[in-house]
């Protein structure tokens, strides 16, 4: 889906990082990406590969570091993880339920040569 | 060598809606992001909503889509600026898409600007665009699950509004039960439930946003 301008949006901040540098090549992006940013891994991975040809952050690895999705019912405060994707409460079933984790989708860092 | 980034992966598009909003806020323009699945009714939400404010606000749109530029054509019909953006492959509207369509537009003279997004439920929640509110349209016959489905698009939106009300009868569709799931993903959401086909309920939608653009 959106996945392209996504790693497109990666790309430019890390070649614009590594520029600031004056580094040469890019051997790896560390990446936070929550449970819930929609973020699909291997599609980023797959236009990241492509996209990089014959610039310097050709051939750099990708790690993605996963923010499990944490809800918090207002109804009764247990904060559960929605492992079967439907956001009730564990404990009380209630609806009204607030995201606290997961949203997260951002550079944590990049190493460069 | 490491190299501390801590950037968000949207942060060049964040920037840029914050460019947008600046552009609007000095116009004094209140602007809606439209977002719903494809066919819940935005284009007519917004032909409905120019027929009932075209005389109190002076309106302005910029249209979403894939291809084509029939909605487009449907707004200019009505003697409202239109500018239509054709996205193509991406799957919705980005805030750098935004920032030429707002040249094109007389800026100095609109009070209310509908953008509406390209129809889909996940991608555009994810960008801003400079916009004021983000409204998501749901229809009866979608089913009343999609909050459930959804849940980061029911959680980003300041109204939603259920419309095709007048198909009720014919489908199954628990209007309270959608109601709380929306208020319980998101308890500060206004939620209005119209038919744009019969005009039920558009009149405290058009409230709504009368108010609103008062206080841009």
């Amino acid at each position: 889906m959106h996945e392209l301008a996504i790693t497109e949006s990666i790309l430019n901040i890390v070649l614009d990082e590594a520029k600031a540098a004056q580094a040469n090549k890019i051997t790896k992006i560390n990446l936070v990406i929550g449970e819930l940013s929609g973020v699909v891994s291997d599609c980023v991975q797959f236009y990241f590969d492509f996209l990089t040809k014959d610039n310097a952050a050709e051939g750099a690895t990708i790690d993605f570091k996963t923010v499990p999705a944490q809800l918090r019912c207002r109804d009764c405060s247990t904060s559960f993880n929605p492992k079967d994707s439907a956001w009730l409460c564990p404990s009380c079933q209630g609806a009204s339920v607030e995201v606290t984790s997961g949203r997260d989708c951002y550079i944590e860092s990049i190493e460069v040569e | 060598m490491k190299i501390e980034v801590l950037k968000g992966i949207t942060s060049a598009n964040d920037a840029i809606a914050a460019q947008n909003r600046q552009v609007l806020d000095r116009h004094k323009i209140l602007t809606l992001n439209i977002m719903s699945s494809p066919g819940a009714g935005k284009t007519s939400l917004i032909l409905q909503t120019i027929d009932r404010l075209k005389h109190q606000l002076k309106l302005g749109v910029i249209e979403g889509d894939v291809a084509s530029k029939i909605d487009a054509d449907k707004i200019d019909e009505q003697g409202i600026p239109v500018v239509q953006i054709n996205v193509g492959a991406s799957c919705s509207l980005e805030a750098q898409m935004i920032t030429p369509a707002l040249n094109k537009l007389p800026l100095e003279n609109i009070d209310l600007l509908f953008i509406e997004n390209v129809g889909n439920l996940i991608c555009p929640a994810e960008f801003a665009l400079g916009e004021h509110k983000k409204v998501v349209i749901s229809s009866i016959p979608e089913g009343d699950d999609k909050p459930a489905k959804y849940p980061l698009m029911f959680t980003e939106a300041d109204a939603v509004v259920i419309n095709k009300l007048d198909l009720l009868p014919h489908l199954e569709f628990e209007v309270a039960g959608f109601r709380k799931a929306v208020e319980g993903l998101n308890p500060k959401v206004k939620i209005f439930e119209v038919s744009c086909k019969t005009g039920a309920g558009l009149e405290a939608w058009c409230s709504w946003i009368s108010a609103e653009a008062k206080r841009a």
